[in-house]
């Protein structure tokens, strides 16, 4: 365990971290998921209407939470320059619309997107860890975020040893995520459980609290590189041991739901989840983001759309 | 033992799949007499934006398929719908004075949909050209679908005016959604059901049933349509009006009363590409 654990947990959280059999059992003594009541509960949400203002502030706010990613082998400076471009101003024509959160790029890449983003308050987010699968040793994970923040990573987004997980390895887990924040120093540190991976709601939010536990300050579900991604109930989940959580510790841990939310239709969902579990002090990019890159064009096509009238299509967003 | 009338709910055909309305609201079709006959879909505009989204993704793989393909997909939509003659004469014959008229109607939709099934390796040969000009290039024209074409159905040739309004929309690689006769929507409804299974990929057509009055303004405004048919438009100021949305996005349009049928109609949802090619000497 590391001396200058910033967390303050009470002595029951404290002392579940404190060995391997401890952690199992404060795990295993979480109450169980009720999967049906989960499914049910974010198809209820799912079918509310958000029309006009309503919607017209969702739309802002949605893209104002989004971290812009590429993540992909053949990225390019030039594929991330134009991505920083997009960051700052969505809509070229429309300056009313507000810029994204941050911009989501490999570690290597950070430099590039650091010095596309001067002078605004984008930040520019970092996966680390040997992202997407994790499969490299604890000190090529530490270099590899030493790397991103050294480079001017403001958060970093590593994932879980999901293997260990499965193994029932918890305190490992605990000890790698602990590891990686003491290395992130002030860059914000977004842990991503891979809940495709997690199989089971259990799971996932035995990994949320885990991640908590060592002081994640947001947690988030998938790589975007497995399937499924970002569900709906895995999100109110995660939300619901944020919730737990806070009441235990008083400290707020944001949420990044990540890959395969397309639609603003999708978003609207995803915000009456977290508005409805966790509230106004979590409505804000502080605290949510949405890890994407096509969503931002349907809300593009969706605000223009309430902007003139008629609706929009694919040939008057940018082609990213 | 007896067997169950299974009444057929007459739903929208949009990306392959059958959903009823978006809104969930349904009309009821009469026949000439004023009788009731079905109660159909009745589409909303978020269905109409369902189905630009539908046949635009349905787009790329169409557009790129061969010339032959598309002639033998179109082909088999004639052989379907031969087999089903029965189901469409009996409709037809719902709102048609005769029974020999609506068999003499069925027939010819069949035929007229493979007439135009034969045109698709045809068209670049006849709307193409290889152009004479000075200088050391080989430079030639061949035709390009426009795109994605929002089309209003004549509403008082509920079969054949469809017919011909898809086949000659389609078979140059364009996607259609296409609202059908108003009045008489039966013919249009069994004719997605023949479509669904005739190898036609889902979203290259997209029909449409309920008022064009209510659903043409927002596709003809939609950013992602390329071109309006607008023959099935009964009433010359609202013609005018979907006319002026079009122009917003510059697409092109067919208006009503212009008569063109065949290779003409073809013509029109057509673009043209020329090439000039370095010749070296």
């Amino acid at each position: 365990m590391l001396k200058d654990d910033p967390l303050v947990l009470p002595s029951i959280l404290r002392d579940a971290t404190n060995s391997d059999s401890a952690l199992k059992k404060f795990l295993n003594g979480l109450s169980g998921v009720d999967k049906v009541g989960v499914e049910e509960r974010v198809a209820k949400l799912g079918t509310r209407s958000i029309k006009t203002t309503a919607k017209a502030e969702g739309i802002d706010l949605s893209i104002r939470m989004i971290d812009l990613t590429t993540l992909e082998g053949m990225d390019t400076k030039g594929k991330v320059k134009s991505l920083c471009a997009k960051a700052k101003r969505p809509d070229p024509l429309d300056p009313s619309v507000p810029s994204v959160a941050a911009v989501c790029v490999y570690s290597d890449l950070v430099g590039i997107a650091k010095e596309n983003l001067i002078g605004t308050n984008i930040n520019v987010a970092a996966v680390a860890t040997g992202f997407p699968s994790g499969r490299v040793s604890l000190a090529a994970k530490l270099q590899d975020t030493a790397d991103a923040v050294s480079q001017g990573a403001d958060e970093i987004d590593m994932v879980i040893d999901r293997g260990a997980f499965h193994e029932g390895r918890f305190l490992d887990i605990y000890d790698q995520i602990q590891a990686i924040k003491h290395t992130c120093g002030a860059a914000h540190l977004k842990v991503i459980l891979e809940t495709g991976e997690l199989k089971t709601y259990d799971n996932v939010k035995k990994a949320s609290w885990i991640a908590m536990l060592a002081g994640a300050d947001f947690i988030k579900t998938s790589t975007g590189k497995v399937q499924p991604a970002a569900t709906l109930p895995v999100t109110l989940v995660m939300l619901q041991a944020i919730r737990d959580f806070e009441t235990a510790t008083h400290r707020r841990i944001g949420m990044k739901p990540a890959g395969g939310i397309k639609t603003t239709k999708d978003a609207m969902k995803y915000l009456v989840l977290l508005k409805e579990t966790l509230g106004d002090n979590w409505m804000n990019p502080n605290m949510f983001r949405f890890g994407a890159s096509s969503l931002l064009n349907d809300l593009l096509m969706q605000r223009q759309k309430m902007k003139n009238g008629a609706y929009s299509g694919p040939d008057y967003v940018t082609v990213d | 033992m007896s067997n169950i009338d299974v009444k057929r709910t007459a739903k929208l055909f949009i990306g392959g799949a059958f959903p009823r309305s978006e809104s969930g609201r349904t009309y009821e079709a009469k026949d000439k007499n004023k009788n009731f006959v079905a109660n159909v879909a009745l589409a909303s505009r978020k269905d109409g934006r369902d189905a630009v989204v539908a046949a635009r993704a349905a787009f790329a793989k169409w557009s790129e398929a061969t010339a032959y393909n598309r002639a033998q997909v179109l082909y088999r939509v004639s052989e379907i719908m031969q087999g089903r003659r029965e189901q469409f004469v009996e409709e037809l014959s719902l709102w048609s004075k005769t029974k020999k008229q609506a068999e003499t109607e069925v027939d010819e939709a069949i035929n007229r949909m493979v007439w135009f099934a034969g045109w698709a390796d045809k068209i670049a040969m006849v709307t193409g050209s290889n152009n004479p000009v000075a200088g050391p290039f080989f430079d030639f024209s061949i035709p390009e679908p426009t795109g994605v074409v929002a089309a209003v159905a004549p509403e008082n040739s509920a079969l054949l005016g469809l017919v011909e309004t898809i086949a000659s929309i389609v078979v140059s690689g364009n996607t259609v959604i296409v609202i059908a006769s108003e009045s008489q929507p039966l013919p249009a409804v069994s004719l997605a059901e023949v479509i669904a299974t005739s190898d036609v990929p889902g979203g290259v057509i997209n029909i449409l049933t309920g008022s064009y009055k209510e659903i043409a303004p927002w596709l003809a405004s939609h950013q992602d349509i390329n071109a309006l048919d607008l023959t099935g438009v009964d009433k010359k100021q609202i013609a005018l009006e979907l006319e002026k949305e079009a122009a917003t996005n510059l697409k092109r349009v067919l208006r009503p009363n212009t008569k063109l049928d065949g290779l003409a109609r073809i013509k029109v949802f057509l673009e043209t590409k020329t090439v000039w090619h370095p010749r070296g000497f």
